[in-house]
């Protein structure tokens, strides 16, 4: 018996019934752009019958977990500051994806960027002017787009696959940072507790709207790298490139771009955005080197490419919802005790659905039934 | 002497959850599927395993409960992959990430409670023999499984009929499908047995190795047993010594931090992770050995046609 067939018995007759995939011959564009949708009403369906299981109110926790963030101004910010990190890996990663480059070591590039990028201000806290947050800004991409290298260097000297590579190195990160906020860079009259001196004033990202909540600079960067990515990947020769290169390694050696080359280009692009969001969290969000910087920002960033269908206007919008599922997580804790680990629940449920949706954009799910008896004679 | 003993005994209790998870993984990847899920089948076995040892009173019941738990996630991957044919390096992820939200959910109530240990095999007269009786005789039950494991899978895979069409559809399940083998119904089974392993490794973790249930208690181990497959170039005997010499690096860093040496702990911490990636770059620097063992429809989907 395969799987997908089903026997079935009708008015004494016996056949099968099998559920199979028929490839289009072009790819839908309907459900190239309904899926992400479709997944998220799948979502919502599954974590209304996951909040039933556990004994909550479906309904009102749903609610908690979309709309009530909403509905503040203060918490628009606090949603825009979580999507800022976000939708700025994410953006670099589908440049990645795109090309067939599997860096899932993002979490690792956003650190190394947040160290990077805090040295000057921690080290030289006097050090302050107009140049000060462009350094650290600047500081913070070379010290993401450098980690983002070693995973790059290993697969096209050595051969050596990327993702469990770039995938180590993310604990290596974390506990080299662990080891900085503890030692080489921790506050001298912080008490003993871990975690670097506060930033200068001049050393932070200022706020857009200092009056209504907290959502600093990062989100314009998030948006132009965004935009910029976008007309990249659609208008210059160096988007045909990762296209081409992504769909057919073979045809784009034909047309003489460099495979190696695409690597580096992939690793460097989205370690250096990686690492531009890690020192946006720590200058603009958090304000001091602390022993984590991340909850995990560089993973959820992997759902957030997919749900935006690798572009990085979808990931925009992609990335406001994945911060809506952080926030959420944290309202239905306070107003109806709901575990706060049901948002990463969430996030892994979404990303499912989101890729067994994308499958209806290449295939269509065709019902074949027939009685047994007959398919016999015929053959 | 006795501490040579203790040492090596602690290695492979370290070493093991790494083999069972590699095991299972070298098998689905030899019939062409790369479940990059591992590390979330993993913390679900562990924590489905705490769970089901702390209500039923039995840490057998937790084995059984991290195995099924393991088996019934992949199974969520084999859909999507399979049945799907969805991407199954993006779907290996989503596997992860979902697996350890889920398992931070299901263990909440079970944070810092002490947890059953599967008692190690005791049989007098022979576990006490010095030197040697101990790690013969005296060690816990998914040890010795393990072992079976690794050389019921080299049967397996190099012995029998099933084995070698199983390696077939890895190496070409375009062909082994016009032979008229049933390629997803093999690469289903292959899928669950992973999972199952990885559902065990994790168990491993939560009854004997630490018996309790800390979120996230995997640590990468899974991420670490993809790594020893490749090491182990997809035969089980060199993955055996590749757990055992990761194994071995685990418990030295925790020797070494115990004893200080004025080495930072999280650099020495950091030394598993680092040298998986010296390992690999070892072993895949000979780009014409790793095409010849990788099985070559290894990571494509594969939808038959009628």
């Amino acid at each position: 018996m395969r799987p997908g067939t089903w026997k079935f018995r009708r008015e004494g007759e016996e056949g099968v019934i099998r559920i199979e995939l028929v490839k289009r011959p072009q790819h839908s564009a309907f459900f190239s752009a309904m899926s992400p949708f479709i997944a998220f009403g799948l979502t919502l369906v599954f974590g209304a019958i996951l909040f039933a299981a556990i004994g909550k109110p479906p309904l009102a926790a749903l609610y908690s977990y979309f709309i009530e963030p909403l509905s503040e101004m203060w918490s628009v910010h606090e949603l825009i500051i979580k999507a800022t990190p976000l939708i700025m890996i994410a953006v670099g990663l589908s440049v990645c994806y795109r090309s067939n480059n599997w860096n899932i070591g993002a979490e690792g590039q956003f650190i190394f960027g947040g160290i990077a990028g805090s040295l000057i201000p921690i080290l030289v806290p006097g050090f302050q002017n107009a140049a000060t947050l462009p350094l650290m800004m600047i500081m913070g991409m070379i010290g993401g787009a450098a980690y983002g290298a070693i995973p790059a260097l290993l697969k096209t000297r050595f051969n050596t696959n990327e993702i469990l590579t770039s995938l180590m190195l993310v604990y290596v990160a974390q506990l080299f940072l662990d080891w900085l906020a503890r030692g080489a860079l921790r506050d001298p009259n912080g008490a003993g507790f871990p975690g670097s001196i506060r930033l200068s004033s001049a050393a932070q990202l200022p706020e857009i709207a200092p009056s209504q909540g907290g959502a600093h600079l990062g989100i314009v960067f998030a948006v132009i790298a965004a935009v910029v990515v976008w007309f990249m990947l659609r208008s210059t020769l160096k988007g045909f490139e990762v296209r081409l290169i992504g769909s057919s390694p073979r045809a784009g050696r034909f047309a003489g771009f460099s495979a190696p080359g695409m690597v580096f280009f992939a690793f460097l692009v989205s370690g250096a955005l990686a690492g531009l969001a890690g020192i946006s969290e720590v200058s603009g969000a958090i304000g001091q080197l602390r022993e984590t910087i991340s909850p995990g920002y560089g993973f959820t960033a992997i759902i957030v490419a997919f749900l935006g269908r690798l572009n990085p206007l979808g990931i925009i919008a992609a990335g406001l919802v994945l911060a809506l599922t952080y926030l959420g997580g944290e309202a239905a804790q306070i107003s109806l005790g709901v575990s706060d680990k049901v948002a990463r629940v969430f996030q892994g449920m979404l990303l499912f659905f989101v890729l067994g949706c994308d499958t209806l954009i290449h295939y269509r799910i065709r019902v074949a039934g027939r009685a047994i008896a007959s398919a016999m004679e015929k053959s | 002497m006795d501490i040579a003993q203790n040492v090596i005994l602690t290695i492979m209790t370290a070493a093991t959850p790494l083999l069972i998870a590699a095991i299972g993984e070298l098998v689905v990847e030899r019939s062409g599927v790369l479940n990059l899920g591992v590390e979330g089948m993993m913390v679900i076995g562990a924590v489905c395993g705490f769970a089901a040892a702390m209500i039923t009173g039995s840490p057998w019941m937790g084995v059984v409960g991290g195995i099924v738990a393991g088996a019934l996630l992949s199974l969520l991957f084999g859909f999507l992959t399979l049945s799907l044919a969805t991407n199954q390096v993006a779907t290996g992820l989503s596997l992860t990430l979902l697996g350890i939200g889920v398992s931070g959910l299901i263990g909440e109530s079970f944070v810092g409670k002490a947890g059953i240990r599967l008692p190690s095999l005791n049989i007098p007269g022979l576990t006490e023999i010095p030197l040697v009786g101990k790690l013969l005789f005296g060690q816990d039950p998914i040890f010795y499984l393990s072992i079976l494991l690794t050389a019921g899978t080299t049967w397996f895979l190099f012995r029998t009929r099933a084995g070698l069409t199983l390696r077939s559809i890895g190496d070409n399940h375009k062909s082994a499908h016009a032979l008229g083998i049933p390629v997803i119904g093999y690469r289903y089974l292959a899928v669950m047995f992973g999972g199952g392993c990885a559902g065990l490794a994790g168990a491993h973790l939560s009854l004997v190795y630490t018996p309790q249930w800390v979120e996230n208690m995997t640590a990468g181990r899974g991420w670490i047993a993809l790594a020893l497959v490749v090491f182990g170039s997809w035969r089980p005997w060199r993955v055996l010594a590749g757990a055992y010499l990761f194994g071995a690096v685990t418990i030295g860093q925790l020797h070494a931090q115990a004893l200080g040496f004025g080495i930072p702990s999280q650099l020495l911490s950091s030394l598993p992770y680092l040298a998986t990636i010296v390992v690999l770059v070892l072993i895949s620097r000979d780009r014409r050995l790793t095409i010849i063992n990788t099985p070559a429809s290894l990571g494509q989907p594969f939808v038959p046609d009628r």
